[in-house]
């Protein structure tokens, strides 16, 4: 992605450039919500039997689509950022009290979405790390397994080590095997010209398959139960600590994530190799003119990429699952794709970015349970935020802005690699 | 009898550019009309409005007297108007009869392709113009000269009597020229009325029976070649005295700074492209690669700076052997390299002018400690070399693309001439710059040469070579044909090495 | 970009071409080394000709084979290919990897039937079914990308037209409505990619995920909405066999159960594999679309809606899609399954690149991971046989995948403009 502003942009004030850089993804994800509104009328017996009977009563029809959509995203507010209503009562009562109990419970939607947003940041910087590079990584779920799996392993089979060693130990474990896993595709995207994004599509598969293996043999938990298989709990040193007190679930992790966050934004535009990275991103051939060796920034890139996917993967065993579990990950890899694109490639736009999808995504577990409408709805809403960002030019021409501002994809063409 | 083609008040405006600006231009039937211009001058835009590809601003075109609108290029095809592109528009793995009949194709049983019955139009055509072309041909395996023959038996064979050749010799060897303007006097024997496009004022001397010489998007005037001479044609086309010339003292060669011995090097497709090359630059001179683009010039070039592995022999920089070394290792020894595509080689486009400056040294200090970079050390060099080199910028943070052609050449040289430098290598360093630009670099490159410099000049421009090389060699399918000092260098001697001759005596 | 790769990796032909031998060298010693393990010399493998599922004119013998000397012969072919590439060089290295792998796949096979019978006729039979939506979406692929759009969302019109298809198919009561629906489906999705990536030039493989990202999230969606709260909307649909309909040709001994006992999609694919084939080179649409794909500024300035041709390619190569999506359902097993398509229109997509960007090395390189595919079905009986985890095997066809990507370095079909939005004058 093409992080630099248009000459057009340059002039304008920095409230203005800034308010501009905002409204193209904000008006994105509005009418990406909008739009995805309509498959939930849609989907509705309830709406469509009004619809059916639209001209004879088109108030009803109406009003019935409108509750529908208020009563989802409504529980999908409430389930994301909490009720007001309850967290005020709670906070003038602990002011009254003192009791912090009920307060722990009002604040806990919103730490909810914390915690979710967690592995998006990580996951969102690895989707963005490569498209620097012009790389499209679509493994991230894959690596986000890889990464959980060996971190998982690290974390119950090394015993007797300190907090200050398990730890980061087990962390950098997951990581590294991230790194060997995305690094694959990129190393064959490097020697043999093989495109990544088929490539790490299919390492997904290979993943996942290798995680089941695993959870249904070597690193099956003994005597487990249920149906989903599951590992062996990973020991207290090697946790992020939680922060609050149960059943608040919100972990140290986040914080990993933010300072992740600034390392990558430091290492991209404040070092000579993310200057490379960049170059051979936005034009390769110039990169090798210059000296810059391609095939190494595309193995790099694509193992940092790999490494930071696979955080999120070692941040959700580490923080909060504390075990390795089929379908641990919803598809956070697969959402980061559409979050770092709306967060412009930028590190501080993914934590924003991701911050949102956190939000959207606690948000919607609740809606499946209050609306009785399916999680997958986010994808739906992925979908059109992806296209909104990709060809801004859609946006502008629905809301009439003017202005080149914005970002543009610049990946490679072709299969050619 | 109205004239054939009548241009009249044309004008074509693009953001920030006004590329035609009423022009007035009339054919008639059985002319050979040259538009003669610098580059930007606008005359490739006036063409590709009367092909229908640009929709005018204003202005009235009329054919055979009568008003027409063109919005599409069938429109212009189906008013007997054919264009020959600067650029082939040919399909490279098609064969010679799909290229032809692509577009206006015939069908055999209702449904299939019948290659038979064009083949054998195209036949009938070659025969009666003289044009020599193989309908079975693969158009990829075709010489440039033969490529072009297929553009206007394609033109010919959808019956167009109005012929617009776009600068049809910038790829030709001189004989190659004189085929084709044989070709083209065969035609207008014909009846075919002919538009041709240029900006070599010899050539445009000795075809064109009219000459309308186009500046800034304007009609400057038109005249007859017996009317005029190229030193007023290129005052014509420029707007001032243009001195041809670059003027240079006598070379004073010093040590051999460039040694390549015997040279091999395949394309992508693995074809040999450069086959036993042996030469050598000394320190103090300027050696002149001429020849037709596609003759091996670039891959020996990506050669010489590492972008190409070597299949075969040696290539020594000032005595250290370079034939397998990184493209890095190749610049640190003091060679630059002017690539001959700026915007797809030598710039990136979405970086500032500064990061471009430092497009090849950001990891030296004082750009760079560690992996650490240093912003401010950048962008105090890039506003140094900005003054330095006049580059024409609102600032070291504007985006390269929004600068014009010679200014983002000039961020190339600029960086290139800033390093310490033993060895330059420039690849077609003016292509597509107007003549004000043209005079800079050619200043910057003799003052190169001067300053001890050893200097590589690869151009298929033969002014420029001639003008700027102390020696001249020619390359040709991937040969050199021979080496020639540049006082005993000849145009004629000079166009039959390019065509593979080797001259008598 | 291929430019640089080419120059970068493949270093000189010479150079890549002697470490090519070497690497097959090695796999025939691989394959002989591997496969000779736990086998007793007079072992022997049964390779089975008949079904059970239909009665047969007559009945054939069974293949039964020495499984060290099948072992070796064909180590030794790999091996012997491998240094012929060291010393002379095959001229399209593509068709060595093809034979390597076959080699290899049945040699697996042979190894995994010693001392024991195993179909060859049902492991064959599966292969082309499974053949079938990769050969259907590789042919999508060609459509689009021979026009110089990037079709990277088959997987999502496969899904897309999974689901369509049953759900029309329970609620009309038709299975060729169920098709109709897929074959639109796929023509809508398709039809979305080509604004996106024609009219605003968006990137195409954005695009595609797009498509990818929505199709799975909508089927996921409807999938939990609809089909699991209204059953009755997810009862199995299939066309019948053509075996079905005409039983004489299902009798026929080896055909019958390889080409009969299929469902008509398997055979309209081939058909379609013709069709396209012969259209492609020998047709106005043919010179039209291959001129697009490869220089539409050529096109362009003779006349040719370069915008119109990749439409109508787009979206007949969507509705391909569609019924390569439509034969998961009513062309096999009759429901609709969440994530169904599993990666298939990836691999589809590999196979086309494999086959050159042609329908007939589509075809050939589908008829591979159709093969790759069904040896992980068919080997679950053998498991005990094989010793491998079944996970491993599953993941067989998206390995195969990765390697065929990886060894293709022909590429010399793919069109010179495919992924570049057009830009009118």
């Amino acid at each position: 992605m093409k992080m630099e502003e248009q000459p057009q942009t340059r002039s304008m004030p920095g409230w203005q450039r800034a308010l501009n850089a905002l409204a193209l993804p904000v008006l994105a994800l509005f009418s990406a919500l909008l739009l995805s509104a309509i498959f939930i009328l849609g989907s509705d017996p309830v709406v469509l039997t009004a619809y059916a009977k639209f001209l004879s009563d088109p108030g009803a029809a109406l009003g019935i689509s409108w509750k529908t959509i208020v009563d989802a995203y409504h529980a999908l507010f409430i389930g994301a950022l909490g009720d007001p209503a309850v967290v005020s009562k709670e906070l003038s009562e602990y002011f009254a009290t003192g009791d912090t109990k009920d307060l722990t419970l009002a604040f806990y939607p919103i730490t909810e979405s914390l915690v979710t947003a967690t592995p998006y940041i990580f996951a969102g910087l690895a989707v963005a790390l490569g498209f620097k590079c012009g790389l499209f990584n679509i493994g991230a779920e894959g690596q986000i397994y890889v990464g959980a799996a060996t971190a998982a392993f690290v974390g119950y089979s090394v015993e007797g080590l300190p907090w200050v060693i398990h730890m980061p130990l087990t962390f950098l474990a997951g990581t590294l095997a991230g790194a060997v896993w995305a690094g694959l595709a990129g190393f064959l995207k490097a020697v043999r010209g093989a495109h990544e994004v088929i490539n790490t599509m299919m390492l997904n598969y290979v993943a996942f398959n290798l995680v089941h293996f695993l959870l249904n043999g070597p690193m099956k938990r003994g005597g487990a139960t249920g149906h989903i298989p599951i590992s062996r709990n990973i020991l207290e040193s090697a946790y992020f600590p939680a922060v609050f007190p149960e059943p608040l679930r919100f972990h140290f992790g986040f914080f990993v994530a933010l300072l992740v966050a600034v390392g990558v934004w430091w290492f991209l535009w404040k070092t000579t190799l993310g200057f490379e990275i960049r170059t051979v991103g936005a034009n390769p051939r110039a990169g090798r003119y210059a000296g810059i060796n391609i095939s190494r920034n595309f193995i790099l890139a694509m193992a940092l990429s790999g490494a930071l996917a696979a955080m999120a993967g070692a941040g959700e065993v580490m923080g909060l699952n504390h075990n390795l579990a089929e379908g641990f990950s919803p598809g956070y890899g697969f959402d980061s794709i559409a979050l770092a694109m709306l967060g412009g490639g930028h590190p501080l736009g993914v934590v924003l970015a991701a911050l949102l999808f956190g939000t959207l995504r606690a948000g919607a577990t609740k809606m499946q349970s209050l609306a009785g409408i399916p999680i997958d709805i986010i994808s739906i809403v992925q979908a059109f935020v992806i296209m909104f960002v990709a060809a801004p030019k859609i946006i502008r021409w629905v809301y009439r802005l003017k202005g080149e501002g914005g970002f543009e994809t610049v990946l490679m063409r072709g299969w050619g690699g | 009898m109205p004239p054939i083609l009548e241009l009249d008040g044309i004008t074509k405006r693009f953001p920030g550019v006004l590329a035609n600006d009423h022009i007035c231009l009339t054919l008639e039937s059985g002319e050979i009309h040259a538009l003669l211009g610098e580059n930007g001058a606008g005359k490739t835009t006036l063409m590709n409005i009367l092909y229908g590809l640009y929709h005018p601003d204003g202005g009235r075109i009329l054919v055979r007297g009568k008003e027409v609108k063109i919005d599409t290029p069938n429109e212009a095809i189906r008013l007997g108007i054919g264009m020959v592109h600067q650029h082939f528009m040919l399909v490279p793995p098609f064969t010679v009869t799909e290229n032809v009949m692509l577009g206006v194709e015939t069908i055999k049983n209702g449904l299939f392709l019948d290659r038979e019955s064009v083949a054998a139009r195209i036949r009938e055509i070659s025969q009666q113009y003289g044009i020599q072309i193989e309908p079975g041909a693969y158009v990829k395996d075709l010489s440039v000269g033969a490529q072009q023959r297929v553009e206007i038996v394609k033109i010919l064979y959808r019956q167009a009597d109005i012929l617009i050749l776009d600068e049809p010799t910038a790829v030709l060897t001189p004989q190659e020229v004189e085929d084709l303007f044989q070709v083209i006097r065969e035609l207008v024997a014909r009846g075919v009325s002919v538009i041709f496009i240029s900006h070599k004022l010899k050539e445009v001397m000795s075809i064109a029976d009219r000459i309308t010489v186009l500046r800034d998007g304007r009609v400057v005037g038109t005249t007859r070649p017996a009317e005029t001479s190229p030193a007023a044609l290129a005052q014509m086309m420029v707007g001032r005295e243009v001195i041809l010339t670059v003027d240079k003292k006598p070379a004073q060669p010093g040590d051999v700074v460039l040694d390549v011995n015997d040279l091999q090097v395949f394309d992508d497709r693995q074809q040999v492209k450069v086959e036993g090359v042996s030469l050598q630059v000394r320190a103090g001179e300027i050696l002149g690669i001429a020849g037709v683009q596609g003759n091996g010039q670039t891959e020996f070039v990506e050669a010489l700076t590492g972008l190409r592995a070597v299949a075969g022999g040696t290539v020594r920089i000032l005595g250290r052997e370079t034939t397998r070394a990184s493209p890095r290792r190749i610049l640190e020894t003091g060679v630059a390299h002017v690539p001959e595509d700026r915007q797809r080689d030598g710039l990136v486009l979405t970086y500032s002018v500064a990061d471009n400056l430092a497009l090849n040294t950001y990891y030296l200090p004082p750009f760079a400690s560690g992996i650490q970079l240093h912003e401010r050390a950048i962008f105090a060099s890039a506003g140094e070399l900005v003054k330095q080199f006049d580059i024409r910028t609102p600032s070291i943070q504007t985006l390269v693309s929004s600068l014009s052609g010679g200014n983002q050449q000039k961020v190339i040289v600029a960086r290139e001439f800033a390093r310490p430098i033993k060895l330059l290598i420039a690849s077609q360093p003016t292509r597509g710059l107007d003549v004000g630009s043209i005079e800079y670099i050619h200043q910057r490159l003799v003052e190169k040469r001067d300053q001890g410099c050893a200097i590589l000049l690869v151009s298929p421009e033969l002014d420029e070579i001639m003008s700027l090389s102390d020696r001249i060699a020619v390359m040709y399918r991937g040969k050199i044909m021979d080496t020639l000092p540049a006082e005993q260098a000849t145009l004629e001697k000079l166009g039959l090495l390019m065509a593979g001759v080797q001259p008598e005596g | 970009m291929a430019a640089i790769t080419q120059t970068l990796g493949a270093g000189v032909g010479a150079l890549a071409q002697r470490r090519r031998g070497i690497l097959y060298a090695l796999a025939g010693i691989a394959i002989i080394v591997f496969f000779s393990r736990d086998v007793t010399p007079e072992q022997l493998a049964t390779l089975g000709l008949n079904t059970t599922r239909s009665v047969q004119l007559l009945k054939l013998p069974d293949i039964v084979v020495p499984v060290l000397p099948v072992v070796w012969l064909f180590g030794a072919l790999v091996f012997g290919m491998g240094l012929w590439e060291l010393a002379r060089g095959f001229r399209r290295p593509a068709w060595l990897l093809g034979v390597t792998s076959f080699a290899f796949l049945a040699t697996f096979l042979v190894w995994a039937a010693r001392g024991t019978s195993f179909s060859l006729i049902g492991i064959l039979s599966a292969s082309l079914q499974l053949a079938t939506p990769i050969l259907l979406g590789a042919l999508s692929g060609v459509l689009c990308e021979r026009s110089a759009v990037i079709n990277i969302a088959i997987e999502g019109m496969m899904l897309g037209a999974a689901f369509t298809s049953v759900f029309v198919a329970n609620v009309t009561g038709s299975v060729m409505l169920g098709l109709v629906a897929a074959l639109l489906t796929g023509a809508l999705l398709a039809a979305w990619h080509a604004v996106m990536s024609i009219e605003f030039k968006m990137n195409q493989i954005i695009s595609g995920t797009v498509i990818n990202i929505f199709a799975t999230g909508l089927t996921n969606f409807l999938n939990q909405r609809i089909m699991q709260e209204y059953t009755q909307f997810n009862n199995e649909m299939t066309f019948p066999f053509i075996s079905q309909m005409f039983p004489e040709l299902g009798r026929l001994p080896i055909l019958g159960a390889l080409l009969f006992d299929q469902s008509p999609i398997v055979w309209l694919a081939l058909i379609l594999l013709v069709v396209v084939q012969v259209a492609l080179f020998h047709t106005r649409w043919g010179l039209r679309t291959r001129a697009v794909g490869e220089h539409p500024r050529a096109a362009d300035t003779l006349g040719i809606n370069v915008f119109r041709v990749r439409y109508v390619n787009v979206i007949l190569g969507g509705m391909l899609a569609g019924l390569a999506g439509a034969y998961f359902t009513l062309g096999s097993v009759g429901r609709f399954d969440k994530l169904m398509t599993s990666g298939r229109g990836f691999i589809a997509l590999a196979a086309m690149i494999f086959g050159n960007w042609t329908p007939i090395g589509a075809f050939a390189s589908s008829l591979i991971f159709g093969f790759a595919d069904a040896l992980q079905v068919k080997l679950q009986i053998l498991i005990g046989q094989v010793n491998i985890p079944s996970e491993f095997l599953v993941m067989l066809p998206y390995i195969v995948t990765m390697i065929a990507l990886a060894g293709m370095v022909g590429r010399v079909n793919m069109p010179a403009a495919d992924g570049e939005p057009y830009e009118k004058q």
